[in-house]
């Protein structure tokens, strides 16, 4: 089983970020997607500065991923995202159809992130077609409905053509909108919104009234309130799942993949906090609930 | 400018083309459709007789088929395209990616309108569906300011429609896991967002409580009135801050905007409200569609009357309505 560092949801400044997957690089983890996906608003590093973490991580042994973003609106966006397509040193993780489209017409492979819908063993055939060669399925999805989609007879064949990774800890991208959740809470209008995203490097939490931590907004993301963490479930994933995506919360993180990797075969679980945590997508049940395994 | 109108049931179709509807969109009894509620949607017989009225009137039929299918249940959704076909729709609005590709692969003379659901917000994601599908249409999420729709209309090589009044999806539509978030069912999934099984209304000292599966949603004043507990138009708490923190309950309406949708060639507006009743949406379309001629015959000075813009707030979700993301200053 291999280990992933998803893409920084979060707006942190540049010399964090950097400081980060220098931490990263000496890390045990096996492949890193790298980029801004959630706001094209959010340009603490350029392009240029992208690569040069991702050179040297190839440096550092690791196998680099460059994510796209979720929500393209302007023509600027697809400039954007037609420049990281463009360059052909790394995969690009799709979020959009508009990235398949783009890479597909220039035969390039492409990794499928979890913010394309893809639902049964038919849209993902399609994707292999169009050159796919990794996916992550939709967070929403359970256990259950991923064996379903693999096992299916239209995949028999071309089951060693792509890996199947899933998103196991972090909070979850749960929605994208028009709207600047960020700015709203500091009363900005989305186009004034003063980069505020960057003073909340772990989102803003939204309670219900009665003090439930429901969901955390992150500039126009919405994320599960809970972290997803399937650290006791890595045992149930060994015959479906080819990579398992650790979501980067903060330096943390990486403390956690080395649980994630002692826990593997399910020697050394870790109890779920209570309070904080869930795993209810996987269990086929409400996202936010926690299930005893 | 088409004015495609929301018929969840017979008598709602029938509104609809009374009052002016240029076409009528509907879904089956089934969780193929984004407007599966109990007590919605057609059943043969009641389809039969919806058609025949259609046709009498010379009105337009599209079929909502626009859920994900499950793996294990695309033959249902097949069957949905097959029936939709052999009852003689004129379009079929399809979400799910292997969908298109069996009713393109299929009936490739049937018109195909990419669905809000497949949440198509630029020009290569436009392309993609096009190129893959054919699809002759799309529908695009309320997420884009009017601005971006004018940017999208004049380099797409299809059809635009946009949404222009009804309930406000702030999210963009088909990415949206929250319903399932907080009760395992999602528009996605289960063809519904915050599926009415998992409401409960409490009475308490201190007001009347809306909840989601257990999730406290919003609390009601006496002297407020408590609306319905989608998730995202709750009231909740951000750092020191109770307030809608993600949307208003409030409703879409663009209709000010009619004389610059009309000016970027969008080809048809779309009026949300399958769950609505006869009465909306006859009094909804009644309005569009007077103001769509009223804008067609004089567009320079094309403005809603004000007893319109009263009738339609009137009906809107709190009362309320709003410009949503077309708007550039929207918080």
């Amino acid at each position: 089983m291999k280990y992933a560092l998803g893409p920084i949801l979060y707006y942190w400044p540049k010399q964090r970020v950097e400081d980060f997957y220098h931490m990263v690089a000496k890390s045990d983890v096996d492949i890193v997607y790298l980029g801004e996906t959630v706001c094209s608003k959010r340009r603490e590093l350029k392009i240029q500065d992208w690569l040069k973490i991702a050179q040297m991580l190839i440096g550092a042994g690791k196998k680099v991923c460059l994510s796209t973003m979720a929500l393209l609106e302007t023509p600027s966006d697809l400039a954007m995202l037609k420049r990281y397509c463009d360059q052909q040193d790394f995969m690009i993780e799709a979020n959009d159809l508009s990235a398949i489209q783009l890479l597909s017409k220039q035969d390039l492979p492409f990794s499928v992130g979890p913010a394309v819908n893809c639902y049964n063993a038919q849209t993902l055939d399609l994707f292999l077609n169009k050159g796919m060669k990794r996916w992550t399925m939709p967070v929403e999805l359970s256990h259950d409905w991923l064996r379903k989609i693999v096992n299916a007879p239209l995949l028999e064949n071309k089951r060693t053509d792509f890996e199947v990774e899933v998103f196991a800890y972090g909070n979850m991208p749960l929605a994208y909108s028009a709207r600047c959740f960020t700015a709203r809470s500091e009363n900005h209008s989305k186009d004034e919104c003063k980069l505020c995203c960057i003073d909340y490097p772990q989102g803003r939490v939204v309670n219900s009234q009665d003090k439930n931590q429901l969901f955390v907004i992150n500039g126009i993301q919405t994320m599960s309130g809970l972290k997803y963490n399937l650290i006791n479930d890595l045992k149930s994933m060994h015959n479906t799942v080819d990579v398992v995506r650790l979501s980067p919360e903060s330096e943390d993180t990486l403390k956690m993949l080395k649980n994630f990797r002692a826990n593997e075969t399910g020697q050394n679980p870790m109890p779920l906090d209570k309070e904080q945590e869930c795993n209810g997508y996987w269990h086929k049940v409400e996202g936010m609930v926690q299930v005893e395994v | 400018m088409e004015l495609l109108c929301p018929a969840g049931s017979l008598a709602s179709l029938k509104a609809a083309v009374d009052a002016g509807a240029d076409a009528v969109y509907i879904g089956f009894k089934d969780d193929t459709n984004a407007r599966h509620f109990a007590g919605l949607n057609f059943t043969d017989r009641q389809l039969e007789k919806g058609i025949r009225y259609l046709r009498q009137h010379n009105c337009r039929l599209h079929v909502a088929i626009n859920t994900f299918a499950h793996p294990d249940g695309l033959e249902r959704w097949k069957g949905s395209v097959d029936k939709a076909v052999s009852i003689g729709a004129d379009v079929l609005i399809i979400a799910d990616l292997a969908v298109l590709d069996y009713c393109a692969k299929t009936y490739p003379n049937i018109e195909i309108h990419a669905s809000v659901q497949a949440s198509v917000t630029n020009a290569a994601a436009i392309n993609f569906f096009v190129d893959s599908f054919n699809v002759k249409r799309v529908v695009l999420p309320r997420v884009l300011s009017i601005h971006q729709v004018r940017q999208l209309a004049r380099v797409s090589p299809v059809e635009i429609e946009v949404f222009a009044y009804g309930s406000l999806c702030i999210m963009a539509e088909g990415r949206c896991y929250l319903s399932s978030y907080l009760t395992g069912e999602s528009p996605n999934t289960a063809g519904a967002c915050s599926p009415a099984k998992f409401v409960e209304y409490k009475e308490t000292d201190t007001g009347l409580e809306t909840h989601l599966n257990g999730i406290l949603i919003d609390k009601f004043t006496d002297d407020e009135k408590a609306g319905y507990p989608t998730l995202c138009k709750g009231r909740f708490d951000v750092g020191d801050e109770r307030y809608h923190a993600l949307e208003e309950p409030t409703s879409l309406n663009s209709m000010e905007m009619l004389p610059e949708l009309m000016q970027m060639g969008i080809s048809a507006i779309k009026i949300e409200g399958r769950q609505r009743s006869p009465a909306y949406v006859s009094q909804v379309t009644k309005s569009w569609r007077q103001a769509i001629d009223a804008c067609k015959a004089s567009p320079d000075s094309f403005k809603p009357s004000v007893e319109t813009e009263q009738c339609l707030s009137n009906l809107s979700e709190g009362s309320q309505t709003t410009l949503g993301a077309y708007h550039k200053k929207w918080k």
